[in-house]
């Protein structure tokens, strides 16, 4: 394909180096804030090198002196336990749907497509009147639950394309032996399913960590509110405290992005091969 | 369940066999269907009904009929936030274009595209909630660092969004930022995955550079061109974050979007009915071009 563009060589790599500094000024703007002193910002140096680098300082001050920690807290209290949910419900639904073959299959499945591709201001209002009447507005477990729900669509479809892949010798082979369908699942299915799995399981994490709209409509105590929301209160009590603001939100966009450059590979085949299904 | 089955006599264990194949698939959807259709399915359905009565989030809802989409009619912040979702899905399109250059550019073997790669990429992984700090501090008229970089040249500085005229489109701008990530990487998936029979024998035709690409490569880039398409569309119709974070959908509702004036409508001025009417056009819209594109792609195919 490298001809398709005609630029070969050091061109290229020059022509993508600057790209790539372009791209991510923005990101490294704010990281470079979130380590300047507020002496520095007050006397307006926004885009100099900074003097004294307060990286241990800010961030400590973030950590420590303010909701930060518990906002991240609180996520990770909502994302393990949405991430593990979504996979237990959509590998069980992923596994019917593949290797059974019954009327509405392919109804049930359109569904779950169809479902997650809704605006969610469509949900909003009966979802928050739903957790409301379980009693579990403003808790974690109310968050959890919506998002187990929500996310369980695009993740059965995952698995349910995952296992078909799968050769139908496998699952015959355990089914002519007399294997109950429970334990097909467990020791024959899920083993050889790992890669879908952690797929899912990042991508989950992702896509439940960076939720802002629920965390704002479900939740809104200090205790509860998970660090995307939660940045917002800060920002207001900040104001003009733009290097703790920075900190705070470089510190929300850094578990993400870690878990991204550890499992890059199963991250972009969850992206590319899940929603594509070959 | 197999542990009862050991137990049984042997003639009654096919027949039970033959009811758990029956019965197995059911066990093991309902827990996944029932949630799905509990906060999702549900949920549409209730929405719009919503969208007929008046309520305040607390007594009788009163049957309104068409009432509050009658009003949405004669309202100037829906009409202008509708024309922002219009302008959104206007400017969309430069998501995949960049992405597919980006693409291009780095669909290479080498180890340094690896990371090179990793880095485009990483503005879809953060949350847009941090994406709109970002770009609000970018398009900053006192101290961002648009102006500082136009100042390095000497041009005039700006403050796109603070002007009522200009606001959405800063905001727009953040949202091509993770958008093209996420294309960029669906076109690279979609590249690797190509015949390269197919190009080797345009070249031997003489097919090269932009006529290799029009005639060759992009034509077989079909499923990726569906996907990118589609999941550009509901992202703009479904952005949120960003108006929320950049301007609140200020100044004076100028860059207000669907997405936000129903949240608005809701949970500010607890007006339910009325933001269901709202909620009711944005799926109808998502659902219209969503529904648009998929019978273009059937058509395609056949």
């Amino acid at each position: 394909m490298s001809g398709a563009l005609r630029l070969q060589g050091h061109a290229r790599d020059a022509l993508i180096a600057g790209l790539l500094v372009l791209w991510l000024l923005p990101l490294a703007a704010v990281a470079l804030t979130s380590i300047r002193s507020i002496e520095e910002l007050h006397r307006g140096e926004y885009w100099s090198w900074p003097a004294e680098t307060m990286l241990v300082q800010n961030y400590a001050e973030v950590l420590f002196a303010s909701d930060t920690g518990r906002f991240i807290l609180n996520s990770f209290l909502v994302v393990f336990p949405a991430v593990a949910g979504t996979l237990l419900l959509a590998v069980m639904a992923g596994y019917a749907l593949a290797s059974y073959r019954f009327r509405g299959n392919l109804l049930i499945l359109a569904l779950f497509i169809g479902g997650n591709l809704v605006p969610y201001q469509i949900l909003a209002i009966p979802v928050r009147s739903l957790i409301h009447d379980l009693g579990l507005y403003d808790s974690r477990t109310g968050l959890v639950l919506f998002h187990m729900a929500f996310q369980t669509g695009f993740a059965t479809l995952f698995m349910r394309n995952f296992i078909r892949q799968l050769p139908p010798s496998l699952i015959d082979a355990a089914r002519i032996e007399g294997v109950g369908e429970l334990r097909i699942l467990l020791y024959v299915v899920v083993p050889v399913i790992r890669p879908a799995i952690a797929a899912v399981a990042v991508l989950v994490f992702t896509f439940v960590w960076n939720d802002f709209f629920w965390s704002l409509v479900l939740t809104h105590s200090t205790a509860v509110r998970p660090v995307t929301a939660g940045l917002q209160t800060l920002r207001g009590m900040w104001l003009t405290s733009w290097h703790l603001s920075s900190a705070a939100a470089i510190l929300a966009a850094l578990p993400p992005a870690l878990l991204f450059f550890l499992m890059q590979r199963h991250f972009i085949a969850g992206l590319t091969r899940g929603v594509t299904g070959d | 369940m197999t542990g009862t089955l050991a137990a049984k006599p042997a003639k009654n264990r096919t027949a039970w066999r033959r009811r758990q194949r029956l019965v197995t698939p059911l066990l093991f959807i309902a827990p996944a269907a029932l949630l799905f259709s509990l906060f999702v399915l549900y949920p549409i359905a209730a929405s719009l009904k919503l969208s007929l009565f008046h309520w305040r989030g607390v007594g009788a809802q009163t049957w309104a009929g068409l009432g509050n989409y009658h009003e949405l009619l004669a309202d100037p912040v829906f009409k202008t936030a509708l024309v922002n979702n219009l302008i959104w899905l206007a400017l969309i399109p430069a998501a995949p274009v960049l992405g597919l250059a980006f693409a291009l550019l780095l669909d290479r073997k080498e180890r340094m595209m690896q990371v090179a790669r990793a880095f485009f990429f990483l503005p879809f992984v953060l949350s847009q909630a941090v994406t709109g700090m970002i770009f609000a501090w970018f398009f900053n008229a006192d101290y961002g660092l648009l102006n500082a970089i136009l100042q390095l040249f000497q041009l005039p500085s700006v403050a796109p969004l603070e002007n009522e005229s200009s606001a959405i489109f800063p905001i727009i701008a953040a949202h091509l930022w993770p958008q093209t990530a996420f294309c960029m990487i669906i076109y690279l998936a979609g590249l690797a995955g190509l015949d390269p029979a197919l190009e080797q024998a345009a070249r031997l035709d003489g097919a090269h550079g932009w006529r290799l690409l029009r005639h060759v490569i992009l034509p077989q880039l079909w499923p990726a061109h569906f996907i990118v398409a589609m999941v550009s569309i509901v992202s703009a119709l479904r952005s949120f974050d960003l108006v929320f974070v950049m301007t609140r959908g200020g100044p004076y509702d100028s860059s207000n979007v669907l997405a936000f004036y129903m949240y608005e409508q809701a949970f500010l001025n607890l007006r339910y009915g009325y933001a269901a009417a709202i909620a009711s056009v944005l799926f109808a819209l998502a659902a219209g071009c969503v529904s648009f594109f998929l019978w273009h792609m059937l058509r395609r195919e056949r």
